[in-house]
Parts: structure tokens; C-alpha cells; sequence
């Protein structure tokens, strides 16, 4: 009984202490000239669903609900964040080479294709990222334009 | 005339590349000879590129080997010495403008690796496809002593298509593997 009591305190306090450790946040004031939506035109409806649905982890400005702020669940989501980024980073299109905006765009549709990307993980606390198969069809239909204008 | 040739040529080898090719050796030597010839004093002032252009080849073949035998272990292994290969690749040796063009190639290709190194195999395939594109266009301006075969599968990405390399001319597709092996023809040889 001592033992779970203990072991109860313990991570008690782990929690309290690890809410003190800082975080890098993904959050800039920058609007980048390179952005996906300057460097294209962008129907709205598209604009707004990509928005929504990917540049919390392909952008340089992630939306924090408030449980995301919170230790431990803010390390989980700072490591998907880096690594969405280095993926695709929406906020840099402008910037990469037509090779790779078209393996970017080819990447992109498979994903959503295959229903790999949002992450279900992701998708599951933002149900507003959640694309229909209606949406899918419209960004799939969008980005397979791009890439043949390229 | 040498035109003439090389369309007979082409035309013999699209028409057999799905049966099997052993007769079409004597065919396509003319070719491959001038071929090399025009390019050997290329080939020498950029000996040193090409060792590494050829250990890029050497492990690309390796990744389209695990393809066609369905080992997504193997071909993730190989990706992986492919990043190296890329990372190392030196590119002083050439004009600006082709470093420009290789930065580019390189930056793509290596992502592609890296994937290839971590994901299933459907993925690898994926990769696969663009990573032979961009060595195509690698080998286009480095130039390489090997001899290889650039294949074409007319039914992979939904019918668009894929280009790969190979150094055996015998057709072995990679995006399909053991499902549909000999789908494919030969749409040009290098050296």
C-alpha cells in the first residue's frame, strides 16, 4: 500500500515539475513571402481546408489548443511539429526547387489518397481537420493542377 | 544513316523487350560502341565524378535488386547507404550551372532515400519512381562508364508510367515485383 502511495506521489510530482521545463514553440509573426498560398492562387474553400488541416505541422505557426501546452503531451507534439516541417513546410514553397515542389505535390496527393495524412492521432482532438472525401477530391484535384503546370 | 540505325534499333527493342531478349545483343552493339566512343574523353576528365556517380548507381541498383525480389528490408538498407552516397557526392568539378542542377537533384533525390530507408514497401515503390527520375537526370550530367539499361513500366502510378535503370537487360520490374515481373520494355541504353 506504501509502495502505490508512493509511486502515486511520484508521478504526481513528476507532472507538476515537468510543466516547468520550456518548450520551443512553433509560432512566428512572420508572414513568409514564400508561402504556399502567396506563390499560388489558391481557390478559398482549398486556402481554408489545407489551412485547417495541415499547417498546424507543415507551417512555422501551430494553433495551441490548451491542452497542447501542457507536459507531457507538448514534447510529443513538438517532435511530430519538427518532423512535419522537415517534410513539408508550407511557408517555404516558394523556396524549393521545381524537382522538389514536384515531389512535394506528388507526396501531398498519395498521402491524402491513401488517407495517411491529416494523422488520425491528429484528427481525433481537431475534427475540424478531418477531410470528407468531397474535400479530398478538391485538394487532390487542386494539387494535381499545380504539378502539371510545373 | 547513324540515325537510321539507332531507329531500327529502338524499334527491335521496343517490339521484343517483353519476350526475351538474347537475340537483340548483336543488334545494339553498333550503337553502344559509338556511343561510349563520343563520350570516353568526357569520361576521363571527370574519372574522379564518376567513382562517385557509380557508387550512387551501385546502391541504386541495389534498392531496384530488393524491388524486383519484393525485400523491403534489403531495399530500406540500401536506402540508407544512399543517403551517404549522396551527402559525400563532390561537385567541384563542375560548372556552376550543373552544380546548380545537381544541388537541386541531389537535395530531392536524398529525400527519397531517406524514405526509402524507413517506409513499407508500397512507399518505397513511390519513392522509388521519383528517385530514378532524378538519377536519370543525375547520370544526364555526370556521365558514367557503367552499362545500363533505362527501363519503362507503362502501368505503375495509375497508368502514368516509370522510368528505372538497370545493368542486366532482361526485364525485372521493381514496382511490381513478383506480381507482374517482365512488365516493361527497354526505352534506351546508356553506353
Amino acid at each position: 500500500m506504501k509502495v502505490i502511495k508512493f509511486i502515486g506521489w511520484f508521478f504526481l510530482v513528476s507532472l507538476v515539475v515537468i510543466q516547468f521545463f520550456p518548450i520551443e514553440r512553433n509560432q512566428s509573426e512572420e508572414v513568409s513571402r514564400a508561402d504556399f498560398m502567396l506563390v499560388n492562387t489558391v481557390p478559398e474553400k482549398i486556402q481554408n481546408k489545407i489551412q485547417v488541416s495541415c499547417y498546424d505541422c507543415h507551417s512555422n505557426n501551430t494553433e495551441y489548443p490548451w491542452y497542447n501546452k501542457i507536459q507531457p503531451v507538448a514534447w510529443f507534439l513538438e517532435d511530430h511539429i519538427r518532423e512535419g516541417k522537415a517534410e513539408l513546410n508550407f511557408n517555404e514553397w516558394g523556396d524549393y526547387s521545381d524537382r522538389r515542389k514536384n515531389s512535394k505535390l506528388r507526396s501531398i496527393i498519395s498521402q491524402i489518397e491513401d488517407g495517411e495524412m491529416p494523422l488520425d492521432s491528429y484528427t481525433l482532438m481537431h475534427g475540424d481537420a478531418k477531410l470528407s472525401s468531397q474535400d479530398k477530391l478538391e485538394i487532390i484535384n487542386y494539387i494535381t493542377g499545380l504539378k502539371s503546370e510545373l | 544513316m547513324t540515325i537510321k540505325i539507332y531507329l531500327m534499333v529502338m524499334v527491335t527493342l521496343t517490339a521484343m523487350s517483353c519476350k526475351d531478349t538474347n537475340q537483340e545483343k548483336d543488334a545494339s552493339e553498333p550503337m553502344s560502341g559509338e556511343m561510349y566512343q563520343e563520350d570516353s574523353g568526357k569520361m576521363m576528365a571527370e574519372n574522379a565524378g564518376n567513382n562517385a556517380t557509380n557508387a550512387i548507381i551501385d546502391n541504386y541498383l541495389q534498392i531496384k535488386n530488393a524491388l524486383v525480389a519484393d525485400d523491403q528490408e534489403a531495399a530500406a538498407q540500401a536506402g540508407g547507404k544512399l543517403v551517404g552516397e549522396f551527402e559525400d557526392f563532390d561537385q567541384s568539378n563542375y560548372s556552376s550551372e550543373e552544380q546548380q542542377e545537381l544541388t537541386d537533384i541531389i537535395e530531392d533525390a536524398k529525400e527519397h532515400a531517406e524514405h526509402i530507408a524507413e517506409s513499407a514497401i508500397d512507399h518505397q515503390r513511390e519513392h522509388f519512381d521519383i528517385l530514378s527520375k532524378d538519377v536519370i537526370d543525375m547520370i544526364a550530367i555526370t556521365g558514367t562508364d557503367k552499362k545500363l539499361y533505362q527501363d519503362f513500366c507503362p502501368m505503375y502510378n495509375d497508368n502514368k508510367g516509370a522510368q528505372w535503370l538497370s545493368a542486366t537487360k532482361e526485364i525485372k520490374n521493381p514496382y511490381f515485383g513478383s506480381k507482374m515481373m517482365d512488365c516493361g520494355k527497354i526505352q534506351k541504353e546508356i553506353n
